[in-house]
């Protein structure tokens, strides 16, 4: 335990000290805010087009504003975690590699899981913090929208999107694990994200194989779309502990592997 | 303290280390000597339990490199060929972090880092970025990085490479003064840092063990012993047919005259005999003036080279 803390410890101050954090976070929160104020005023906008054709022709006008938002928003945070998550894990291990510093750590006293465990909590970590400052936007909400959202969507939106974030950075771990060039690291978890990507565009929800239940069930971003509409499924949690165990045992074996490459 | 038997490693149809076997007591220095690409590297990192071997055994303080990986890994610092250092930090935080992922119990830890700061004279670069140090004061980093846990152990891969001939005599002393508390094997192809720093020699070459022995030894009996060099003023035929009568005599070689007819004389004597006695007796029976006679050790570079020239070139006929 004291040993993850050590790594933790260390990948979290290295996070600070390179401008990289700080820009990919900026960038993030910037695209956030902006399409949080676009999809507030969307749908505010069509909430009111839907009062008016309701006075017109009778209609209840039932449209819960805050809902809507929440899902237009959790949906699309689903898609910049895809493409930001590559940034967060691209130096994790290719960077060590390629300064040696991987074989200070590995003939130290912490076994290759420690390692790995350390560095995955720092990268979530990371992320969360990532993520937090967005929360700002629900308390606006909660104090000046009626109805007031609604908590269980979003505590599930969060939950979800820390589950999605923390499988992509289980997955863009590891494929720093494999390379000793940061870019390629960053390429490769990349085009792993946009095959996910756009498996769900065209696969799911578009009109090639419609309804293709067992790609449903394997995409990371479908077992998300639950989480948007405040349903939190045991298979989904299932399936995502499952994804980021999986890719950490990879990466420990990836880990492993370097002691057995010639160097 | 370290024991090391019939270790081999192979990469795919390469031979990296071949049936090595040594021993290293407690509070030794070992040298590791041997060209590049001999072997030096992957049997250190076998120790470090960076990398398991393909057979043999390791074993450090008793604990099986292998089987009891992390114990050996607590037990010992590790300073790889380019030290592990991560440029954004500054000296302090960095060793900080090495302290505790080598499980330094967090009431040593300070003492420790301060320790190690103090041994490397790194003080007052303590608040600095590595990434601003110099080469040399980079290199002092890894080191005390490899120290401040305390470990038995200390495993240093070419440790002066890379630095001025002053830091390099300031990493030897420290380096001599850290033996006796803890047990060091050191890499180099430097000859004189063997001879100036270590108590044994392991020459390996491809791989193999070539020899192991003090430097002293090395030097002085192992091979060919001593040499004897002459300048007299004499007829070359005649020197060359008076000096092969000397009984002991190994190889004589005699340099071309020079311009005032001197000549150069070498002769090797078989080991553990002084010759010099026998040979001014004769110099003087014949007539002859003797300007200089005095006794050349083998140098260990020319030991390193005959043994590591006399391997490939036996590896050669082998194949």
């Amino acid at each position: 335990m004291r040993s993850i803390y050590a790594i933790y410890r260390k990948e979290m101050s290295n996070y600070f000290v390179s401008p990289i954090a700080y820009v990919v976070i900026a960038v993030f929160l910037v695209l956030c805010a902006a399409f949080f104020n676009y999809f507030l005023t969307a749908i505010i906008q069509e909430s009111f087009q839907m009062e008016m054709q309701g006075m017109r022709f009778g209609a209840p006008a039932d449209f819960d504003v805050p809902t809507q938002v929440l899902r237009a928003f959790f949906g699309l945070l689903s898609t910049l975690i895809l493409f930001f998550t590559p940034m967060l894990t691209m130096s994790v291990y290719a960077e060590e590699r390629r300064r040696g510093t991987m074989e200070l750590l590995m003939t130290s006293p912490v076994t290759d899981l420690q390692i790995v465990l350390g560095k995955f909590f720092a990268s979530l970590s990371l992320f969360l913090l990532m993520v937090l400052p967005t929360a700002s936007y629900m308390v606006f909400m909660y104090l000046r929208s009626e109805p007031r959202p609604p908590w269980a969507l979003l505590l599930a939106g969060y939950g979800g999107v820390a589950l999605l974030g923390g499988s992509l950075l289980a997955l863009g771990s590891f494929m720093s694990s494999l390379t000793e060039s940061q870019l390629i690291a960053a390429v490769l978890a990349f085009s792993a994200d946009l095959v996910i990507w756009v498996i769900n565009i065209f696969f799911i929800r578009g009109s090639l194989g419609q309804g293709n239940t067992v790609l449903q069930y394997l995409s990371v971003i479908h077992q998300y779309e639950d989480f948007t509409r405040g349903i939190v499924d045991t298979s989904a949690l299932i399936y995502y502990f499952s994804f980021i165990v999986l890719f950490i045992f990879l990466t420990v074996r990836s880990v492993d592997s370097m002691r057995w490459r010639r160097a | 303290m370290i024991e090391v038997h019939d270790l081999t490693k192979t990469y795919g149809s390469v031979t990296a280390v071949d049936h090595v076997s040594f021993t290293v007591n407690k509070g030794e220095i070992l040298g590791f000597l041997g060209p590049n690409g001999a072997g030096k590297t992957t049997t250190m990192r076998i120790l470090t339990g960076f990398m398991p071997a393909t057979s043999g055994t390791a074993r450090v303080a008793g604990f099986d490199v292998f089987n009891d990986s992390i114990e050996v890994r607590r037990r010992i610092g590790y300073l790889p060929e380019n030290p592990p250092l991560y440029p954004e930090m500054t000296v302090e935080s960095y060793l900080d972090f090495v302290a505790r992922i080598k499980n330094v119990p967090a009431d040593k830890r300070s003492g420790r880092i301060t320790d190690a700061l103090q041994k490397t004279s790194l003080m007052d670069k303590r608040t600095e970025l590595i990434k601003r140090l110099s080469r040399g004061y980079k290199q002092r980093v890894g080191l005390a990085q490899a120290l401040v846990h305390d470990p038995d152990v200390i495993i240093l891969d070419e440790p002066t490479v890379g630095l001025d001939p002053k830091q390099i005599i300031e990493v030897r002393h420290l380096i001599k003064g850290l033996a006796g508390s803890h047990t060091i094997i050191l890499s180099t192809h430097i000859l004189p840092e063997v001879s100036m720093t270590c108590d044994r020699v392991v020459i390996i070459n491809k791989g193999k063990v070539a020899a192991v022995d003090t430097p002293q030894n090395l030097t002085t009996q192992l091979k060919g012993g001593q040499k004897i060099r002459l300048e007299v003023k004499a007829p070359e035929k005649s020197l060359q047919e008076a000096l092969a009568q000397i009984p002991g005599a190994g190889k004589i070689q005699i340099e071309s005259p020079r311009q005032d007819g001197h000549l150069l004389a070498t002769v090797e004597a078989v080991p553990g005999q002084d010759l010099r006695s026998q040979i001014a007796t004769k110099v003087v029976e014949r007539g002859w003036q003797l300007y200089e006679l005095r006794g050349v050790s083998l140098s260990l570079e020319e030991i390193f080279l005959e043994l590591t020239t006399d391997d490939a070139a036996h590896a050669q006929s082998t194949n």
